[in-house]
């Protein structure tokens, strides 16, 4: 019974933080792009400088028709945002936060690939919305979507391989358990690479391409409406919160820190999770989006051959360590 | 002699829970599979294609092989899938039926198929016949095991294969390069 009371409970945490923390992300992004742009941002909603901003959008997502176009794959259609949704609530699961078992939701022998692979699998939910909405930009959107899965699954895959090597196991928490603070300088490259093919998976900007609003609307999103569309928001934050939790554990040692390393583990991972999503949000105000040829040169020509010398690097200090 | 014994305690297909998760998902796959290849919608084929190598990949998670579990995920479903899509997209990818996606080598496929599916089980009965999975001791599917297994008893096919997709990826880029003649030609 102890068993089945203590699973519940992970899961209700892991979703208790997977409703919570892309909220946070989005308020942050209002408040914060607002600033950067000289403005002030939602101020009226819920009083203190406008807090509730997003509760309001929400409630005013649920209360929106939910409208299928006539000539849309109905059911395919209707499925895709909860294909592009769930599978960074499962990826969650895998995050350990703190240095003990019971700061991870389960933990995972295999737990590098989980992660990679699930995140793989919510970009199908974009390219089903893209296909099933029968428009020509919502197609374009799905197209543009898997063009640049294809181009940056790859990088992602070498540089998270690269740690692997260094940590000699493909297991997260392994992985915090093995971290030296030296890695950060041995790893760098990688840790950008792979925060950067991250945000392409994303489609966030600059690399967001494939919701262009200026050319082709919003992409693969354009005829949802109401709560499904509220879906693929929250998808795009769920997805920003994931990517910089697995950067902070792949690459910044995770609840690793200078001190309080015993019982504030989960601080120091909150915090740099949190210091990565502010970056998130400073490059979408700060670059213009990338053109699609530009897109693909950067993932081909640039990202992969720095992942690979990486994966060199890891293995000739390795070697030499050893 | 152990397995033979093993066997007669368990019995066959004896209903533990596994047992029976691992005949439903099993069933589901299959069923999966045979839409993938009867329906006549083009896109709605690919999907189901993510179902059946998704309930493959549960078939391995039961069987304790986590990491092939993953890496059948991050592959077929993360990328060959992915593609394919995208290949679809790219050329023909109506909504609702197409009525040209029908081949009338339809005899010829399943004749092939039920061939490869016989000899595949055959083969796999054969093998495995009396061997069982000890779920209570350590994982024997981990990545440890796996690695261990493949650099040490399978390093010879690996390397193999992996000059196999080394040289498919040099004739891809030789074939999507133009030739100096195409040029001239515009």
């Amino acid at each position: 019974m102890n068993d089945v009371l203590d699973v519940a409970l992970r899961l209700v945490v892991v979703f208790a933080v997977f409703m919570v923390l892309p909220l946070v992300v989005g308020q942050t992004e209002h408040k914060v792009m607002a600033h950067m742009q000289g403005r002030l941002g939602p101020m009226y909603a819920g009083g203190f400088h406008g807090w509730a901003q997003l509760v309001a959008d929400g409630v005013k997502f649920a209360q929106k028709e939910d409208i299928v176009p006539a000539d849309a794959d109905r059911r395919i259609f209707q499925l895709a945002p909860a294909v592009a949704l769930l599978p960074y609530l499962l990826v969650l699961v895998a995050i350990p936060i703190g240095p003990s078992e019971s700061a991870v939701g389960q933990v995972i022998d295999a737990g590098i690939f989980f992660v990679l692979a699930v995140m793989g699998v919510g970009v199908l939910g974009s390219l089903m919305a893209g296909w099933a909405s029968a428009n020509k930009f919502s197609l374009l959107g799905g197209l543009r979507t898997a063009a640049q899965l294809l181009a940056y699954e790859l990088p992602m895959l070498l540089t998270a391989a690269s740690v692997a090597m260094a940590a000699g196991t493909v297991s997260l928490p392994g992985i915090l358990n093995a971290f030296e603070w030296w890695w950060l300088p041995w790893q760098i490259v990688g840790a950008i690479v792979f925060f950067v093919a991250g945000l392409a998976e994303l489609q966030r900007p600059p690399f967001d391409m494939p919701v262009a609003d200026s050319e082709i609307i919003f992409g693969a999103y354009t005829e949802y409406t109401g709560l499904r569309f509220a879906l693929f928001l929250l998808a795009e934050y769920a997805g920003i919160v994931v990517l910089c939790g697995l950067t902070t554990v792949l690459f910044l040692g995770g609840w690793h820190g200078p001190w309080g390393a015993d019982g504030l583990g989960w601080v120091w991972t909150l915090l740099k999770t949190a210091i990565l999503a502010f970056g998130v949000i400073w490059l979408r105000v700060t670059y213009p989006r990338l053109r699609e040829d530009q897109l693909q040169k950067l993932a081909w020509t640039v990202l992969i051959p720095l992942a690979l010398a990486q994966i060199a690097l890891t293995g000739i200090v390795k070697v030499a360590i050893q | 002699m152990s397995h033979l014994a093993a066997a007669a305690e368990q019995g066959f297909l004896s209903p533990t829970g596994v047992e029976i998760a691992f005949l439903l998902v099993g069933i589901a796959t299959l069923g999966a599979a045979v839409v993938t290849v009867t329906t006549k919608q083009l896109v709605h084929a690919a999907l189901w294609l993510v179902v059946a190598l998704g309930g493959l990949a549960v078939e391995y998670l039961l069987l304790t092989a986590e990491f092939i579990a993953w890496v059948q995920v991050l592959i077929y479903v993360g990328s060959v899938v992915v593609l394919l899509l995208f290949g679809l997209m790219l050329t023909k990818a109506p909504i609702g039926r197409s009525p040209d996606a029908d081949s009338g080598n339809r005899w010829a496929a399943l004749t092939v198929a039920v061939a490869a599916a016989a000899a595949l089980v055959w083969v796999v009965v054969d093998a495995f016949r009396t061997q069982w999975i000890d779920l209570d001791g350590p994982a024997q599917g981990s990545t440890r095991v796996t690695g261990e297994f493949l650099f040490q008893h399978w390093v010879l096919p690996f390397e193999a294969l992996s000059v196999l997709l080394l040289a498919a990826l040099v004739g891809a880029i030789v074939l999507s390069r133009k030739s100096d003649n195409d040029k001239e030609q515009r």
